[in-house]
């Protein structure tokens, strides 16, 4: 056990646990904004797929890394218009069609994976930029600030995601339309409007978060290459009570654990590895049982609105 | 209150699920009774033909498989595709061998469905090409006695079960392993290699447990570090094992399953070497594959093909060696490898073909 206290191991984990919380927090801030407007997304992980698909395959045919981007981005603003329109026109039941654009996620992605790509291929990502100054920090500036843009973005987004929500109006809108759509629609404010925003703001998110697979950390598309990951991050906006910070601290437990689970493992500590794998999922139950302040859920979570309903 | 009663019973159920995972496993011996190949024979069962001969028929034989993952995955699937494929071409094209698959079938009874639709469209041999599917196989073989079933990675035909129609085949991939922990061993400058695998089980803690094997018999002071992610699909979670490996100091990796794929990326990256199973992955990363282990399966289908039309519809297991051709070791030719480590490389083939040496033991150190 002595071993894992080491500083390389230490840092190890901590770079690790940054690059794998990468994507997490792309997908759940994003969902963030949606849940907080009152629409639960559970499609964020087919989302996250078409993103890194279509990322992956603008960048690799352009030879630009930032036209994936912005492809991964609009694939993603895309599904979310189409997550709005059947859950905020048509208002149909939220997790249903949130299962529902998943799987249409994985399905497409795969099918294009298959159709245009043919096989597993490479290429060269975005490549760390290392800051300067706090780059040369010895350790931790390796660790901490020799990262790719994606990386970067990523936390940038927690501080930004949490003045949007809380210190302008639209935030506040969102927030209103999020507890009580009535009273916000009685004064003024466009309740369909707002939800299509966050919805559309949540699905580009998780395209990003695909991309920041596909064309930042591990520079390749392969079917189904999310594994989940967007449900974690739904988990993960629960496990943070739908704010920004909470969110991220919750992607950054969740990953480090997953980096010390391999540390144990690679370096022979006696520990199952089905448990060590396990040690991650544990902890994030445990977390949303005990730590989430449930007081925060968002009044109208999941509930269509119609106006002049009562 | 009844929350606390939630709160206390879900910490009960985790502190269980702990204990129970700690507990070491029992190790409870089920004997299966199973037909085993032997090495370099073809069996074949004598029939008797009376009737008088029809003149033959041009008639296409049909097989049809169902894989987890995608027929070009690089490992698993594509390896069993491609042998269909070369035997495809072997025995005249599509006219004389039809070939259909479904693939993506990680859901068990997606899988199951999609066997039985095959055997009742009259596939002659409807391969599940997974562990998981034997179940399945077992339960719809009986259904279709004119048809013949195999599965795999497995050596359970359920003749025990009184079924008559099942194949099964498995790759000794230890055999491989053995010799590709004997390369990466030799070649490694800090003595230390990193191995991350799915699941703890089959086929693959079999290459790892080789590996390991062929590491420490070549060069007794290597450090072989062993992780699993838990998953066959997990890229991510694969890509940071190697970075996890690469961070306690290994420079020759290897894996297998289809998420080995985020492996190669990282190892291209940070300039480590990489050993593949299953499928020559040179292709993915030119210059950072050192050698793979390539299974081969046409031997063994071609083998069943010949079986079915005499009238054989299972019963046999087959197993993938290097004795049989079924494994073979290719290297990438813009890696070079010097001769030294080949010679030992050979040496261990030799000695595993021989039986001289046992792929699984780890030398006493």
């Amino acid at each position: 056990m002595a071993e894992l206290f080491t500083l390389p191991v230490l840092l190890g984990i901590l770079y690790s646990g940054i690059r794998l919380a990468t994507p997490y927090l792309y997908a759940a801030i994003g969902e963030t904004f949606a849940q907080r407007s009152g629409v639960l997304n559970l499609g964020v992980d087919g989302i996250m797929l078409m993103g890194a698909y279509s990322g992956f395959y603008v960048a690799m045919k352009s030879g630009n890394l930032w036209l994936g981007l912005l492809a991964a981005a609009g694939t993603g603003i895309l599904m979310g218009l189409m997550m709005s329109v059947v859950s905020v026109t048509l208002q149909a039941q939220q997790g249903i069609s949130g299962i529902g654009l998943q799987l249409f996620g994985l399905g497409l992605s795969t099918l294009l994976f298959k159709t245009t790509l043919g096989g597993v291929k490479s290429i060269s990502g975005f490549s760390p930029v290392k800051i300067p100054l706090l780059g040369d920090i010895p350790g931790l500036g390796d660790v901490l600030f020799n990262h790719n843009v994606l990386v970067y973005g990523a936390f940038l987004l927690v501080p930004l995601a949490n003045w949007v929500l809380n210190r302008t109006t639209f935030g506040l809108k969102v927030r209103a339309v999020g507890q009580n759509p009535k009273a916000a629609d009685t004064l003024g404010v466009n309740v369909t409007l707002i939800r299509y925003i966050t919805v559309t703001l949540g699905g580009m998110l998780a395209g990003i978060a695909g991309a920041s697979l596909s064309i930042a950390l591990i520079n390749l598309f392969q079917e189904n290459m999310t594994s989940g990951m967007g449900f974690i991050a739904v988990a993960l906006v629960y496990f943070g009570s739908w704010r920004p910070v909470g969110v991220m601290w919750g992607a950054l437990l969740f990953s480090f654990v997953n980096a010390l689970q391999l540390w144990i493992q690679v370096l022979g500590i006696p520990l199952p590895s089905d448990l060590a794998v396990m040690m991650p999922y544990i902890l994030t139950i445990l977390a949303l049982t005990f730590a989430a302040n449930r007081a925060q859920t968002p009044a109208a979570l999941t509930k269509p609105f119609e106006r002049g309903e009562n | 209150m009844k929350k606390a009663f939630f709160k206390l019973g879900l910490v009960m159920v985790l502190v269980a699920l702990f204990a129970a995972s700690c507990a070491a496993p029992a190790a409870v011996e089920v004997p299966v009774e199973v037909t085993r190949i032997v090495e370099g024979e073809t069996i074949v069962e004598e029939i008797i033909v009376t009737a008088t001969p029809v003149p033959e028929e041009q008639k296409a034989f049909r097989i049809a498989f169902v894989a987890p993952s995608s027929v070009n995955d690089m490992a698993h699937s594509q390896a069993l595709y491609q042998a269909l494929l070369n035997i495809q071409e072997e025995m005249g094209g599509p006219d004389a061998l039809e070939i259909a698959y479904s693939e993506g079938m990680f859901k068990i009874p997606d899988a199951a469905a999609a066997i039985r639709d095959y055997a009742a469209e009259g596939y002659d041999l409807v391969i599940g090409h997974g562990s998981q599917y034997g179940t399945s196989v077992a339960q719809i073989a009986p259904d279709f006695p004119e048809t013949s079933f195999a599965w795999g990675t497995s050596l359970d035909t359920f003749q025990a079960q009184g079924v008559e129609n099942v194949f099964a085949y498995q790759a000794e991939s230890q055999q491989g392993g053995y010799v590709l922990g004997t390369i990466a061993a030799l070649m490694s400058e800090s003595g230390v290699l990193g191995v991350s695998g799915p699941v703890e089980a089959g086929d693959a803690k079999l290459y790892v447990d080789g590996f390991e094997a062929g590491a420490k018999a070549a060069k007794s002071d290597i450090v072989v570090n062993i992780s699993y992610t838990g998953s066959f699909s997990d890229v991510s979670l694969m890509a940071a094992a190697a970075e996890t490996h690469i961070g306690a100091g290994a420079d020759m990796l290897t894996g297998s399953s289809q998420s080995v794929v985020g492996a190669i990326g990282v190892a291209k990256e940070q300039g480590a070497y990489w050993f593949g199973t299953q499928w020559d992955q040179t292709e993915l990363a030119s210059e950072t594959v050192m050698a793979s282990q390539v299974y081969d399966w046409s031997g063994i289908v071609k083998d069943m093909i010949a079986a079915h039309k005499a009238g054989v519809m299972g019963g046999k297991a087959y197993t993938l060696t290097f004795k049989n051709g079924g494994l073979v070791i290719g290297y990438n030719p813009a890696v070079e490898v010097p001769a030294e480590v080949k010679d030992a490389a050979d040496a261990a083939i030799q000695g595993i073909m021989d039986g001289a040496i046992d792929p699984l033991a780890i030398p006493a150190s």
